[in-house]
């Protein structure tokens, strides 16, 4: 039994490795993209939104990166997730694989790039005049952690239920761009009106983003985002195996 | 490890159907008409592509499945290999499965033939230090020269399956399932997986070999099952008159 848990862990980090090399074979920069995407996605925000869009800071570019990096860590994992199965076609239906590294993997892997970019994105910070906060010692492994189960849960049902509702992904663009407006990366949380705020809720991102700057900018961790987020990882860790599990027996049958 | 008295494959009284969709409908049909297409949708008719297979392959028998094309010969593997699942009845493996069905299921065209090696062998079942350990043979074995560390799209359609076979036969299976593979790769190459194959068969590997080819089947296996139709027509050792006649013989 050890030894299989030892093989899957060995899977899934060999999957890893692979998208890596994949990845960057060909490609110049290589890992930094991971660091450059959000970058040069932040500066285009910040050319497009800063003259018409007041919000209160004296550094929009340092708000929006702080934002920025856990969302496409996000939008990642999601965009990519329902093609998870489809691109590796021959795997389910050929062998015994245990379906669910797949998706583990793919998440897993998101999770990595995301890791590379706060590795490098943090200590410039500091070379900015931030001063590292004790709380992070907690909060990053926390949030990690939390937006973890939320990208993991996500991936187990998009990844299975792309396979027999082919339409998904497209839908799961579409859906991806109105969250990123429903998630307060552009504008702080405090924008969002009142009345709208149960309903932006339901987007794990309207609480992790904040949550991520608040911790990395400001040092705090704020105690009912963090509530918001671990019920939205708990409900998507549980919908993800629901789904899966329901649909686990008819992949190899829908591809 | 299956003890030597347990057949190493039983299926028993496994039957396998696919629900059939029909042509889509698109999109406007699905809106306009939604309660006739949730009706039909729930009565939708079954391909039976296996129908109550009952059989058994003693351990180091070499078994071969005939039958034309849609007769269920890749259903019964892929029920083998564990990749689909019964619809009704049970199939019982003993032991490691290595499956050669569509050689190098998983390989990527950006890896090189080393690393989609060391990929492959840990998805069949090794761990990686067992790949390590195994990839000068698996080298040796697909003999593609320098071609082992460039990218896997420079290969012809034989290199790889030359590479997949090899990453098979080094899994040590207890039970190695063939699908049409051998088609590809040239008449050396060939001679050479057959060479293993009964190297492997020596050291008390079972076999499971789908094919249309009855002159294979009859100069490997012990006994041969044939398919018609999703139902098993026979079972028996080949039938000698499938072997051409030996030129100078008789």
């Amino acid at each position: 039994m050890l030894s299989a848990w030892r093989h899957h862990l060995e899977l899934i980090a060999a999957l890893v490795g692979k998208e890596f090399r994949i990845r960057y074979r060909s490609s110049l920069l290589g890992v930094l993209w991971s660091l450059l995407n959000p970058v040069c996605f932040a500066l285009v925000l910040y050319a497009a939104f800063r003259p018409v869009l007041h919000v209160p800071t004296d550094d929009y570019v340092a708000f929006l990166l702080a934002g920025l990096f856990p969302w496409q860590w996000f939008a990642n994992t999601v965009s990519s997730a329902p093609a998870v199965y489809l691109g590796n076609a021959t795997l389910v239906k050929r062998t015994a694989l245990p379906r669910m590294l797949l998706p583990i993997a793919s998440a897993t892997n998101h999770l990595v790039h995301f890791g590379v970019a706060l590795g490098v994105a943090l200590p410039a910070l500091m070379l900015t005049g931030h001063r590292p906060a004790a709380v992070w010692l907690a909060g990053i492994p926390l949030l990690l952690l939390l937006q973890g189960a939320v990208c993991l849960g996500l991936a187990l049902t998009l990844s299975a239920l792309n396979v027999v509702l082919r339409d998904l992904e497209h839908l799961t663009l579409v859906i991806l761009n109105l969250l990123f407006f429903m998630t307060p990366t552009l504008y702080p949380e405090e924008m969002v009106p009142e009345q709208l705020r149960a309903v932006f809720a339901v987007n794990p991102m309207y609480h992790l983003v904040p949550l991520w700057r608040h911790l990395v900018l400001d040092g705090r961790l704020d105690g009912p985002a963090l509530a918001g987020a671990a019920a939205c990882a708990v409900a998507a860790l549980l919908l993800g195996l629901a789904v899966h599990r329901r649909l686990e027996a008819r992949l190899a049958e829908g591809l | 490890m299956p003890r030597a008295s347990e057949p190493v494959v039983e299926f028993r009284g496994v039957s396998k159907s696919y629900v059939l969709h029909g042509p889509p409908l698109g999109i406007k049909h699905t809106l306009l008409h939604l309660p006739a297409v949730l009706r039909e949708a729930r009565s939708r008719p079954v391909f039976m592509a296996l129908d109550g297979a009952d059989f058994t392959v003693e351990r180091g028998e070499c078994f071969g499945v005939l039958g034309p094309n849609g007769s269920g010969k890749s259903t019964l593997l892929a029920l083998a290999a564990g990749a689909l699942r019964p619809t009704r009845g049970e199939v019982i493996v003993r032991g490691h499965v290595c499956p050669l069905l569509e050689t190098g299921a998983g390989f990527h065209g950006d890896l090189t033939g080393r690393e989609n090696a060391l990929l492959n062998g840990m998805i069949l079942g090794l761990s990686r230090r067992q790949v390590r350990e195994r990839l000068e043979g698996i080298r040796a074995f697909a003999d593609i020269g320098s071609f082992f560390d460039e990218p896997l799209r420079t290969y012809s359609a034989g290199m790889v399956a030359r590479l997949g076979f090899g990453v098979a036969v080094h899994t040590d299976p207890d039970l190695l399932l063939v699908d049409e593979v051998l088609a590809v790769g040239d008449e050396a190459f060939q001679e050479r997986c057959l060479e293993h194959i009964d190297a492997l068969r020596r050291r008390g590997t079972t076999m499971l070999i789908v094919s249309h080819d009855r002159r294979l089947l009859a100069r490997h296996c012990d006994r041969v099952l044939q398919l018609r139709a999703g139902r098993i027509e026979a079972l028996a050792p080949p039938d000698p008159s499938w072997l051409p006649a030996r030129p100078g013989a008789a």
